[in-house]
């Protein structure tokens, strides 16, 4: 274990230095600004500086109807757009009262977890590197373009995915995603395996990684952490089981704790909720079998956008259409807030509609806003090269942090 | 332990605070009321330490505008009980001109950067806020951009004007 | 025998022994083949930038193998994803600090032209504080467009002029932007 002496403001072993670092240092992997106060090495004092790509998504989003913010919510966090895709259309979906087949919520899973998949593949490769092991990120990398190919099957695009409308599906997956998928399944657990091997038991990764950045569970709490860094701490706060959506109560899965909260733990736990996405697209593939065929979107013809040919050939989907893009429907007057499990924690949808046809206030509750403002307090007393490492294993994603 | 009944927690809350919860709604099953700005940080105080209802986890804070209304800005809180497993919404509405209110950064640390963001937004100042500063726009920013006055667009923009599109 | 494929020689008179060509088309050469890009990237555009990096379109077949960090030792600026209002002060900055000659490219519709986002807080585009060579289309580009800009701005490259960035066009151009 090292050990890590915290110096005081009052106590600096002689003089410090400033640092600058970012907002496009190569390390931090997105745009983040922290001057570091440095004693030698170590980090005496820091202040973090964010907002570098501020897009005001919550401005945005009172100027469009509920369908187009959806590509929205895909930049947000973009290493796994497509829960935050599926997040925003449950969150719809609850205010309107939208009661979606359970097909549709299984194939929700299969994505979903595909996409927390994806986001931990970044995660963990970026990790190595930064401790030195270039070649995990490489293995990895193969394994989400992958992961980018079936997106592609299911609706066409590899990174901001726009997956799914509001009711459903925009299309149902076709055989070629049902055979990329069995692949993903048959292929990506071997490469798993031998990337832990590189890593787990590394004499060097382990020395590197134990301790840095440990904090405890209450700690934690009391920054409202979230996610799997959370986990890490050894709380089981999963929005997937205390709040299940999307019908994850029907799937069998654990939720991985670790115990220090240190940057290992946090590696760790996210393999492991690999190999748990695993299992539970394997559940989900073996349900969806069971389910009646050709099914993909709630029967709401006022909610759902119809497909292009009906609109042309179809009065009634014309209709509808219209209704639906002139925002004619009525829609109650509430608030809803909704949260899924994003890749990097609790992520939530506070709607507040009055009626328009577009939403009067929404506000997105980012994981990564919240789970980064402990940056610069917990690296008080940390090597440079430890808080680097720390930082890329927060997985603080700069459009999320943002917005 | 099972979850926390929703009528139990409001007659709580009545015996402790009395008039001063009013409003109390369960839209989707979150129960939601309205407090003032004098008893907010006694009623977060109470959720999160009162051992029974033990709210430990600020889940979020955020700012609404209603420009017609006479309490124009309100701030919205949800704190979740991680233990019973329920959220609760709490709102307060303020005065536009001097919108002002006590921090939560006492109770939670994580309160800190979502109260810079809503005051970013709102122009909500919060009382007793170690570092009350704009986070995410640039610092040399007048307005609050979040208030329904403010227009999306820059205004400054001079690519958009009609005479380009042949209007 | 290797199956290393190598670039044809540019046009010139060959003879028994020599080669004669122009300067300007050896040096546009050799630098097409050596570009050391400075990856700006700032949000999604730079996940995809990640791909194109990595093992499976590999940008190094094209000589960018070495992502330079620092903007001194870089010849290709690739500004990839949304610039805010906050960040441009910055993206200038690192613009000039470049050593000339210098290639930009707009990576994605963002950089392009603000894209999705007409806000008060982005910049739409980022030709409002720099010039630039190659704008790739795409919310976020596929990897292959991406690297179809790099081969743009190779070409580019070959087929500059030496006296290109003396030229008054070019200092007229900078001046516009107010850059010395």
């Amino acid at each position: 274990m090292q050990n890590h002496p915290v110096l005081t403001d009052n106590d600096p072993q002689g003089e410090t230095t400033t640092l600058n670092l970012g907002p496009t240092h190569p390390a931090t992997h997105g745009v983040f600004q922290n001057v570091l106060e440095m004693d030698g090495e170590r980090i005496v004092s820091g202040v973090s500086t964010i907002g570098y790509i501020h897009r005001a998504f919550e401005k945005i989003a009172e100027h469009r109807p509920f369908y187009q913010i959806t590509p929205l919510t895909d930049r947000m966090n973009y290493c796994s757009s497509p829960i935050n895709n599926m997040g925003w259309h449950m969150t719809v979906e609850k205010l309107l009262g939208v009661q979606t087949p359970k097909r549709v919520d299984y194939m929700r899973v299969i994505v979903m977890e595909l996409a927390r998949i994806s986001d931990h593949l970044i995660c963990n490769g970026i990790l190595g590197v930064d401790t030195g092991a270039y070649s995990g990120f490489l293995y990895l990398m193969e394994e989400r373009e992958h992961i980018y190919e079936i997106y592609e099957e299911i609706c066409g695009a590899r990174l901001t995915t726009n997956i799914g409308r509001i009711g459903g599906f925009e299309r149902d997956f076709n055989d070629i995603a049902y055979a990329k998928l069995d692949k993903f399944l048959k292929n990506f657990p071997p490469i798993l395996r031998e990337f832990e091997e590189l890593f787990n038991r590394n004499r060097i990764f382990i020395d590197r990684t134990t301790g840095v950045g440990a904090v405890d569970a209450e700690t934690a709490l009391n920054y409202s952490w979230s996610g799997p860094i959370l986990r890490a701490c050894g709380v089981d706060y999963d929005v997937r089981v205390n709040e299940p959506y999307s019908s994850y109560e029907d799937f069998d899965f654990e939720i991985p704790v670790g115990t220090t909260g240190d940057v290992y733990d946090r590696f760790i736990v996210r393999n492991e909720e690999m190999w748990q996405s695993v299992r539970i697209i394997e559940q989900a593939l073996e349900k969806i079998k069971k389910e009646p065929k050709g099914v993909f979107h709630a029967d709401v013809p006022e909610f759902y956008l119809p497909p292009k040919e009906e609109v042309y050939n179809n009065m009634e989907a014309l209709i509808y259409h219209f209704k639906i893009v002139m925002g004619e429907i009525d829609t109650p007057k509430t608030e809803v807030y909704h949260c899924v499990e994003g890749g990097n924690g609790e992520l939530g949808f506070y709607l507040v509609n009055d009626g328009g046809r577009t939403p009067y206030r929404l506000h997105f509750r980012r994981p990564s806003f919240i789970n980064y403002q402990m940056y610069a307090p917990m690296s008080r007393g940390m090597l440079l090269s430890d808080a680097i490492i720390n930082m890329s294993s927060l997985n603080v994603i700069a459009g999320e942090l943002d917005a | 332990m099972g979850k926390l009944d929703t009528q139990f927690l409001i007659q709580k809350l009545t015996a402790e605070f009395g008039d001063k919860i009013s409003a109390p709604s369960e839209p989707f099953a979150l129960l939601t009321f309205e407090t003032s700005k004098e008893t907010i940080s006694s009623v977060l105080a109470f959720l999160k330490n009162d051992p029974e209802l033990n709210f430990n986890y600020l889940t979020d804070i955020t700012g609404i505008h209603y420009p017609e209304k006479h309490l124009a800005v309100g701030v919205i809180y949800h704190v979740h009980s991680l233990v019973n497993n329920v959220r609760v919404r709490i709102k307060v509405f303020l005065d536009a001109t001097n919108p002002t209110i006590t921090t939560a950064t006492s109770l939670w640390e994580g309160a800190n950067w979502m109260e810079r963001e809503t005051y970013d937004f709102f122009g909500i100042i919060f009382e007793g806020h170690p570092n009350l500063q704009r986070i995410l726009n640039v610092d040399d920013m007048t307005v609050f951009p979040m208030r329904k006055e403010y227009p999306l667009e820059d205004p400054n923009r001079v690519d958009k004007r009609d005479f380009f599109f042949g209007r | 025998m290797s199956d290393v494929k190598l670039v044809e020689a540019p046009p010139g008179v060959e003879g028994s022994g020599f080669f004669a060509t122009s300067l300007d088309k050896v040096v546009g050469l050799a630098r097409s083949h050596s570009l050391w890009p400075l990856p700006f990237a700032t949000s999604c555009c730079g996940i995809e930038f990640m791909a194109t990096m990595g093992s499976h379109y590999d940008l190094g077949r094209f000589g960018a193998e070495r992502p330079s960090f620092s903007p001194r030792q870089a010849d290709m600026l690739m500004v990839m994803g949304t610039i805010a209002k906050k960040m441009a002060p910055v993206l200038k900055q690192v613009y000039i600090q470049m050593a000339e000659p210098r290639w930009v490219i707009a990576v994605g519709a963002c950089a392009s032209s603000g894209g999705i986002f007409d806000t008060y807080s982005v910049l739409q585009g980022i030709d409002e504080i720099i010039p630039v060579d190659v704008y790739v289309p795409g919310c976020p580009p596929r990897p292959e467009a991406i690297l179809d800009g790099v081969m743009r701005i190779q070409d580019l490259v070959r087929n500059e002029s030496l006296r290109r960035r003396e030229s008054h066009e070019y200092k007229q151009l900078l001046a516009k932007y107010g850059i010395q």
